[in-house]
């Protein structure tokens, strides 16, 4: 080896380290700038950014204590006609609830009230447990049987027992810690509800 | 017993993690057999630079392919649809696209420069037959992936392409046209081929690839590299035990092959980003259109990479015979460790002869290559069928030149000019 | 549409009848003769032509052909066309701007009128070449053997209609006859084209018409593969960048190599 090689102290290790340092440092910034791509062609494609453009719900049949549902973003959304007494027996909730003021909980900030909502009369959440994910029950009846006389209409999830009440709240004693999420929303008209845009003014 | 008497122990040195690692893993020992241990030649030269880049190329095949399975979706109906959706809505879905479409064209360019390498120094004698049979187990099984890989497109070359490939199996006497059946899964190049030509392009062959590349480079580890000089510099030992004309692999080629992996990025990537489809070649615009089973493109013609043996396919007037011999001219390789009886490995050293007949076949292997891609008229059958006897002529010229020729005498220790 | 066609059928029937004596015009250089030469020349990075063209190619051609792998959203944002722009000039009436592009006309009813459905036009630049595209649009004549009142020089036959017609007006194509050597050896006679004659003027002038021509295969270029632009950009800096990692490596390789004697 001693003859190919030249001996130790002919080397100039300064060099080499810098030379090594810059060789593999562009390599390390190359070897970044080619993940880029990779790791973007995950991200939504057009197609499914095209087809999770804002829904619109005519919820002119929709009567006060009826719920119906709508797909936004593949995730199923409920809207809920609020009846008077439904309004009314949210307050009375708010020392058995975990976050009232909706403080850790995900929603606009016109939601960001004890309705939940922009207005009493429609609720709009996503349907999906702040837990694990399964779609919640629509419990409304106060009193009902299996969940107790106590009460007072909302949300039941049958996976693990969570409960919310007629605003999306979470109640305690269940296994998810927040509010369901209130996704951005706005009416179009009177009668329209469009879910996925903060100002229905200029929706498609 | 205390004191330190022994050499700096790499204990003393190195992280308790390197440690705990080492007692599980043969990671010191991989390394300094396999990286700063082995000694390769020190006269390495330009046509040694392609199998690292063939390794290369095998990871972004690799890498590139995974992530376009992702999008891609095989089918009849929905394959030609979800490449033009690669191409123009997930994010940056072309670039992918090019890379594994450009990647596989120069796969085969390095691959070809690989194996003429081998023919120049005659890689391919004792004691790497082994070694040579791997590669040519590599090349095979490469063939196969990219001709299933060109028909999941699903453009009309593709279906064209594959009906006339599927065919050949065909001309195999008495269980022809039975296997061409059940090669297809169906009547007629159809839903049932794309499938399962998808499961074997994506998962099978990278398999069996992956195995053959791996006990390609074990084979070569155990006998060593030959080198342009074609002489076994084990032979030659220096005090240490160290061949004389061997240099570490690490640091001295791990940098050199570096150098090489960035110019050869360079021409990739103008090709990837300013000619991908270079002007049909590497994309052939026939594909631009989905399969049509009623309408055949006017030349149907493979990628470039296998129209050499196209073109010998065409020249013989006969089906039969022209598959035969079409099947002949990739495996007659196998045999070359035994075909060429000459006593020196290097061109470098035999007589000219042996150069011309090398030169001879080089150039027909790229004539039969241009011809494969024309129309088979006119001069073009005539000249087709003269280098495909030329072609041969190689195989057996091999065997007979050295009984006439005087070859100098391969030196005792390499040439080696500093660089 | 089929009133047009009558009326053009009959005008040059007419005109037909004056000229069809005039076969042996034999080498007048008329417009044409080099048609198999002329070239798109198009920049897709010119994005005025780009949208020009897309205003052409949906006023004239999206009645039949659709391009079914682009949507109005990505016209918008690779051609710098702001929305309510976009909505009044390109947006047919009821489609959303997310929509793929395509076309009313009902397929099977399109088979039964051209005897072939309207081709997509999303690839058709990558499948046939945008100089092919624009010898296409330039070189239809009037052929009263033919159910459209049309024939191609570049694709004989063709089962399209001239739909540009009314901006490029109608001409006719005058053939010589000439003397070639067939497959058997002996002489025939074939037709060969020497150059065009106009017939009836359009509302375009031959200038204007070709520019309108040249936009819209720029488009269609565009349409084939919307990425190319960036495609080409990029490519730049990473050829950049990877020259500058080679040159490291190789000064790396130089300082190592000094060992090795």
């Amino acid at each position: 080896m001693a003859e190919v090689l030249n001996a130790e102290d002919d080397v100039d290790l300064s060099r080499r380290k810098f030379l090594t340092t810059a060789t593999v440092a562009t390599g390390a910034v190359g070897a970044a700038f080619v993940a880029v791509p990779f790791i973007a062609s995950w991200s939504p494609s057009e197609r499914a950014r095209a087809l999770g453009l804002p829904t619109e719900v005519d919820v002119s049949k929709l009567e006060p204590g009826m719920m119906t549902t709508a797909t936004w973003r593949k995730q199923r959304i409920y809207i809920v006609r609020r009846t008077p007494e439904m309004v009314a027996s949210l307050a009375k909730a708010d020392s058995s609830l975990k976050d009232p003021q909706s403080e850790d909980s995900e929603q606009p900030e016109y939601a960001k009230n004890e309705m939940r909502a922009r207005n009493a009369d429609y609720l709009v959440l996503i349907g999906n447990c702040t837990h694990l994910g399964c779609l919640p029950k629509a419990r409304f009846e106060a009193g009902q049987p299996e969940l107790g006389a106590n009460w007072p209409g909302g949300f039941f999830c049958p996976c693990h027992g969570s409960r919310f009440d007629l605003a999306g709240r979470v109640f305690e004693g269940s296994p998810a810690s927040v509010n369901l999420r209130v996704p951005p929303y706005d009416f179009a008209n009177d009668h329209t509800l469009v879910i996925g845009v903060d100002s229905a003014k200029g929706a498609a | 017993m205390g004191t330190a008497a022994q050499s700096p122990a790499p204990t003393q040195k190195r992280g308790a993690f390197a440690t705990w690692l080492n007692k599980r893993l043969p990671v010191d020992e991989f390394v300094s057999t396999q990286l700063t241990g082995y000694f390769a030649p020190k006269n390495f030269n330009f046509w040694y630079y392609f199998g690292v880049l063939a390794l290369v190329m095998l990871v972004l095949q690799l890498v590139t392919g995974i992530f376009l399975t992702m999008f891609y979706k095989p089918g009849e109906a929905t394959a030609f649809d979800s490449v033009e959706f690669i191409m123009r809505e997930v994010k940056f879905g072309w670039l992918i696209r090019y890379l594994h479409s450009t990647g596989a064209s120069f796969f085969f360019i390095v691959v070809y420069l690989h194996m003429f390498r081998a023919l120049l120094y005659g890689s391919y004698k004792y004691p790497r037959e082994l070694l040579w049979i791997f590669g040519m187990l590599v090349y095979l099984a490469l063939m196969a992936e990219a001709f299933m890989g060109y028909v999941l497109p699903w453009g009309n070359m593709s279906f064209w392409g594959a009906q006339v490939i599927v065919n050949l199996f065909g001309t195999i006497p008495g269980i022809g046209p039975g296997l061409v059946e059940w090669i297809r899964g169906d009547y007629g190049i159809a839903d049932a081929t794309l499938n399962r030509f998808f499961a074997l392009h994506v998962v099978a062959i990278p398999l069996a690839l992956l195995l053959l590349v791996v006990l390609h480079l074990v084979a070569l580890r155990h006998s060593g590299s030959n080198n342009p000089d074609g002489i076994e510099i084990k032979e030659r030992v220096g005090p240490t035990g160290k061949p004389l004309d061997g240099i570490p692999f690490h640091p001295y080629y791990t940098v050199k092959d570096l150098v090489s992996v960035g110019v050869f990025f360079v021409l990739f990537a103008i090709v990837v980003f300013f000619v991908p489809t270079l002007g049909g070649l590497f994309l052939e615009t026939p594909n631009f259109e989905p399969a049509n089973p009623a309408s055949t493109p006017d030349h149907i013609a493979p990628t470039w990479y296998f129209t050499p043996y196209y073109a010998i396919l065409r020249a013989v007037p006969d089906q039969r015979l022209g598959a035969l011999l079409m099947a002949l001219s990739v495996v007659i390789f196998l045999f070359l460790p035994w075909l060429d009886k000459s006593p020196v490995k290097s061109m470098r050293y035999r007589g000219w002869l042996s150069r011309a007949n090398l030169g001879v076949f080089a150039v027909s292997f790229l004539v039969l290559m241009y011809l494969g891609l024309q129309p088979a008229e006119g001069l073009y059958v005539i000249l087709a069928r003269i280098f495909t006897v030329l072609y041969f002529a190689y195989f057996v010229l091999l065997f007979f030149i050295p009984k006439f020729e005087t070859c100098a005498t391969p030196p005792e220790r390499v040439r080696f000019h500093a660089h | 549409m089929r009133t047009k066609y009558a009326l053009a059928l009959a005008l040059l029937m007419v005109s037909g009848a004056a000229f069809s004596a005039e076969e042996g015009h034999g080498e007048a250089t008329g417009y044409g003769h080099d048609w198999q030469q002329w070239q798109a020349a198009n920049e897709v990075s010119n994005i005025a032509s780009l949208q020009r063209g897309a205003r052409n190619f949906m006023s004239y051609c999206q009645g039949c052909h659709a391009l079914k792998y682009l949507r109005y959203s990505r016209l918008g944002d690779d051609l710098v066309i702001p929305p309510e722009q976009l909505e009044k000039f390109l947006l047919p009436p009821g489609e959303r701007a997310s929509n793929y592009i395509l076309t009313s006309m009902p397929q099977a009813d399109a088979e039964a009128w051209f005897g072939k459905a309207p081709p997509d036009l999303s690839l058709i630049a990558r499948a046939r070449g945008v100089d092919y595209l624009y010898q296409f649009l330039k070189t239809f004549y009037v052929d009263p053997t033919k159910a459209t009142g049309v024939n191609n020089l570049r694709l004989d036959s063709t089962a399209m209609p001239h739909a540009l017609s009314s901006l490029e007006g109608l001409k006719r194509a005058v053939f010589r006859d000439v003397e070639q050597q067939g497959a058997d050896g002996a002489m025939i006679r074939v037709k060969e084209f020497a150059h065009f004659e106009p017939v009836a003027p359009g509302s375009l002038s031959a200038a204007d018409y070709d520019a309108f021509v040249r936009d819209l295969v720029n488009f269609l270029d565009y349409v084939s593969e919307p990425t190319q632009a960036a495609r080409r950009a990029l490519g730049v800096w990473v050829v950049l960048f990877l020259l500058l990692f080679t040159w490291f490596a190789w000064s790396l390789k130089k300082e190592y190599w000094k060992d090795v004697h």
